[in-house]
């Protein structure tokens, strides 16, 4: 299932800030227009489909003081994984401050469609803009890629061209999928390649669902590595998950709600696993807690891009700064904090700790372990009451603990959004390019290799139209590539830093 | 004369604001030392600089605001609004949407050629405000892709159009350690071009000023707002006002003309810094009286030991003893962390200013051997009192001060540059390697003929 959503980062670019009483913005086609009387020229229409009064008016309040337009995101949810992922990304959106906007949906198995549809989100969708296949995908890479993607190229495009059109101006496109499945990891990879042709200019940051070791879905090695190569050639920023990271988390989380400490009490919409202001419990629906993690992570990328601070950060920034080798785009990201206390008498988390907590693995959104690996980059995008010298602070005190490549001693890029996640006073989302990551791509390489040895159920992919053993070595020798350049980074780490003799001039 | 600012970025907008501030509540400060004429005299001056009048009497600044995206000039704009004493021009802004993403390519390649004549317009509008131009005054950092790059552009938009019109260029000196990992190329990519086409880069250290904001001011949890007050406070204390000559109640009326001729001998060196004395928080300010004589005792240590606050000042180091031929000077200069100077400025407001003492600054031995004393220093004085200080004084210098970090930075760039770390971003926007190249071997030049005064 592929569902494509302008985001919630457009904002109204308006003479006045509040519309008149009684005034009702439409949904869908029925644009209106404003200009903005500050600017030397006319900005453009103002463009939101909001549908009704309410939702528009909680948006604009908290808005007052916003008044240009900004960039745009386009999220494409791609597969099960990847639309139930999206879902709560909105749902929390909604809650800091979004309007809802114009989607499209592009569904390959009606079910989860349909579960959307009927439930809270339901004003969110547009029904008339649902792609459906019932048959789904089979787990099967080739089937979601070839069959799927020439399928339903043109339509796809056609809602992502009309989506792309009522943006201002255009940042980038979130692809939220899975690696493992059929549908997020084929047809999510082969969009890639079509909004690179298409949209050249908007950044493609992908965040990416990788299997487990005990996946239950026996090619999940297959559809990984041939989704891997798409990746690397076609993605701006990757943005790789694993479900054991998110379930750590949340046990952990557990662990302190159901610890029972006198007097701990967490302020149930603080929590990073939940959703609007509702306190699930995560056994009953585990994936939901999981799925909110990663909207977090996404909501906390953006932050910077949607609010005012005094040191911003545009989604723009985060790949000139964190990509130093086109190749080497994988960011491992840690969240902080998981949970805010409500109890007064708890003395509020230090700052420090959270920026501590950053660099601990219980806080990673993958398993990896970048302390022991080389840092090329490092990103801290701070929300809330924090400032610049708390920053420079714990930013010298982790330093020492942390190895950096000899040509990036000081890689660090910092960011400082006045405005914190719901129920937080602070916050901070780390990413890092480490070459920590290598070792999830060496594990995935291996349990392809052991499959592909003996030619299991190469059958099914191979009886696809396009498919052929080359897809497969070609795969297998771009994720080799891509291990080779971490190797040849680690090669570097016990090197002793030495300047370079420098250019001479005569004096 | 006036002088026309364009503020760029982030940081030069939020800087911008606080400098207009500073001077505006200066120059309506309630003064007890000065006569009511001779203030009067100083607040039509600061006016004439820095700000036009609108029609219900609200000044507005002579600024253009210029970013490539809309938050922080949104902003800027509404607290300028806000506080009332002043504002920004209506049609005084120009941005865009996306941003330059910290890339120097994108900002001087892209966005300075497409928006050329948008921004080289509402420039246009304000100078035609002004009955008579000294110059412009640009703010910008060098870590970003808009202030950086697009700065750049601006700057070299500005020889063009105005060549008989002067340049100063504001330029913030990233922290050490990374604000913006790319920091170091987009520096020296902006460090040369600016280089070509400024008449003067007048250099602010973030490392520097937040030191002053934790030291001095006292500032427990320093945020950017603290950083550029002090910041304001700084060059507010070199841009007001100054009589023009010994006791005369004519202020000065080419600021910036004044301040090249006095600092900018030779094109070569162009990197001006400030240090400014006393500076603390209001608080100290209200229990601590000053001589000059020890203000100014403290300001040339701070300047031969290249201190940058009045507090740990390294007083062993010593001007070097006369006679000695200038290659073992050299030599026993580096040894000695002696900062050599090429010109120096002092500007000082207050109480009693023509009592006091500088002979100190007029030592020989403080200055290269190619300028005499009587050239290389220059004394402005000014009854009227700056901010709430009774008495203050500002050094602008040009000496050896950014040698070193300026040789870090080049060093930094360097290394990152040989293992062609992030140059496809670059590439990627008409930034070439013979450009990083190009830009390498001026600033070595540069270093190279600060090293050897």
């Amino acid at each position: 299932m592929v569902t494509v959503r302008r985001s919630a980062l457009a904002q109204p670019c308006d003479g006045k800030l509040f519309p008149e009483p009684g005034e009702v913005l439409s949904y869908g086609s029925d644009l209106r227009q404003r200009r903005d009387l500050r600017s030397p020229r006319p900005l453009g229409e103002l463009r939101s489909c909001a549908r009704g009064i309410q939702r528009r008016r909680g948006f604009l309040s908290a808005l007052s003081g916003q008044r240009c337009s900004m960039t745009q995101s386009v999220i494409v949810q791609v597969g099960q994984c990847g639309n139930q992922i999206g879902c709560c990304f909105w749902d929390l959106a909604l809650r800091e401050h979004a309007a809802v906007n114009q989607a499209v949906l592009i569904d390959m198995e009606e079910g989860v469609v349909n579960e959307i549809l009927q439930g809270p989100l339901r004003d969110v969708f547009d029904s008339k803009q649902l792609i459906t296949d019932i048959s789904g995908s089979g787990n099967n890479w080739a089937v979601g890629h070839k069959v799927f993607g020439s399928r339903y190229q043109e339509e796809i495009l056609e809602k992502l061209r009309k989506s792309a059109e009522h943006c201002d101006c255009l940042q980038c496109f979130f692809v939220i999928h899975s690696m493992g499945g059929g549908t997020g990891s084929g047809l999510g990879t082969y969009l890639l390649k079509v909004l690179e042709d298409e949209f050249p200019e908007v950044y493609r940051f992908v965040t990416s669902v990788y299997p487990s070791g005990e996946d239950d879905v026996i090619t999940s090695p297959y559809n990984s590595i041939l989704a891997m190569k798409e990746l690397n050639e076609h993605a701006d920023c990757v943005l790789p998950i694993d479900n054991q990271s998110l379930f750590d988390i949340i046990s952990k989380i557990d662990l302190v709600v159901n610890s029972g400490k006198l007097g701990t009490t967490i302020k149930p919409k603080s929590l990073v696993t939940s959703s609007a202001g509702t306190f699930k419990k995560w056994q009953e629906k585990p994936f939901d807690a999981m799925n909110n993690i990663v909207a977090n992570l996404l909501l906390s990328l953006t932050s910077s891009a949607r609010f005012e601070g005094s040191l911003n950060m545009d989604l723009n920034e985060i790949s000139m700064n964190l990509v130093p080798f086109p190749q080497l785009h994988y960011l491992v990201s840690s969240l902080t904090p998981l949970y805010t206390l409500a109890d007064v008498n708890v003395p509020p988390r230090r700052l420090d700790q959270m920026f501590s907590d950053a660099f601990s693995k219980d806080h990673q959104l993958i398993r990896a372990d970048p302390k022991h690996s080389l840092y090329l980059a490092c990103a801290l995008m701070v929300r809330g009451n924090v400032q610049i010298s708390d920053l420079r602070r714990n930013i010298e005190r982790l330093k020492p603990s942390l190895r950096f490549v000899s040509w990036n001693q000081e890689g660090w890029k910092t960011s400082l959004c006045s405005v914190p996640p719901v129920g937080h006073s602070h916050s901070l989302l780390a990413l890092a390019n480490n070459t920590c990551v290598k070792p999830t791509f060496v594990e995935l390489r291996e349990r392809f290799l052991r499959l592909y040895k003996k030619k299991a159920h190469l059958h099914h992919y191979l009886q696809i139209e396009g498919m052929e053993e080359s897809c497969f070595t070609e795969a297998e020798s771009s994720l080799s590539a891509l291990i080779r350049e971490y190797n040849q980074l680690d090669a570097t780490k016990s090197r002793p830093v030495e300047d370079l003799p420098r250019l001479s001039v005569a004096v | 004369m006036s002088i026309v600012t364009v503020q760029l970025g982030q940081c030069g907008n939020q800087i911008g604001f606080e400098v207009f501030d500073a001077l505006f509540i200066d120059s309506h400060c309630p003064q007890r030392l000065s006569s009511k004429r001779e203030n009067e005299a100083y607040q039509a001056s600061c006016k004439e600089r820095f700000f036009s009048e609108e029609e219900n009497g609200v000044p507005i600044a002579r600024a253009v605001l210029v970013d490539m995206e809309p938050k922080v000039i949104n902003q800027t704009l509404s607290k300028a609004a806000q506080s009332g004493r002043w504002k920004y021009g209506q049609h005084s802004s120009f941005c865009q949407k996306q941003g330059s993403g910290n890339n120097w390519a994108y900002g001087y390649s892209v966005h300075g050629p497409r928006h050329e004549e948008s921004i080289r317009n509402l420039i246009q509008k304000e100078v035609e405000k002004c009955d008579s131009l000294s110059g412009f005054f640009i703010i910008m950092s060098m870590a970003g892709g808009t202030g950086s790059g697009l700065g750049a552009f601006v700057t070299q938009n500005l020889q063009d159009q105005y060549s008989n019109s002067l340049k100063m260029n504001q330029i913030i000196w990233p922290y050490g350690t990374g604000e913006v990992i790319v920091q170091n190329y987009n520096s020296i990519l902006t460090l040369s071009h600016l280089y070509r086409s400024s008449d003067a880069l007048l250099v602010h250290e973030n490392d520097a000023v937040h030191k002053i904001c934790a030291k001095l001011m006292n500032i427990k949890q320093i945020s950017f707002s603290d950083i550029n007050q002090v910041l304001a406070h700084q060059l507010g204390s070199v841009f007001q006002p100054t009589y023009s000559a010994e006791g005369s109640f004519h202020y000065r009326r080419n600021p910036l003309g004044d301040l090249m001729e006095n600092l900018v001998p030779h094109p070569e060196f162009k990197m001006l810094g400030v240090r400014n004395i006393p500076q603390m928080s209001e608080n100290s300010l209200a229990y601590s009286t000053f001589t000059w004589a020890g203000l100014l005792k403290h300001l040339r240590q701070m300047l031969i030991s290249n201190a940058k606050m009045e507090e740990g000042i390294d007083w062993q180091i010593r001007p070097p003893l006369p006679g000695l031929p200038s290659l073992s000077k050299m030599s026993l200069n580096k040894e000695l962390h002696f900062n050599t100077s090429i010109a120096n400025l002092l500007i000082l407001r207050g109480k009693d200013v023509h009592s006091a003492d500088l002979e100190g600054f007029k030592d020989p031995a403080l200055y290269t051997s190619w300028l005499e004393p009587v050239n290389a220093f220059n004394v402005w004085r000014t009854q009227r009192a700056f901010s709430k200080y009774e008495k203050s004084a500002a050094l602008v210098s040009n000496s050896q001060f950014l040698v070193k970090p300026l040789d870090m930075i080049v060093g930094k760039a360097w290394n990152m540059f040989a293992s062609k770390a992030y140059v496809h971003q670059y590439t990627k926007f008409g930034i070439e390697e013979e450009d990083f190249l190009d830009s390498f071997a001026l600033l070595e030049q540069v270093v190279a003929s600060y090293c050897t005064l």
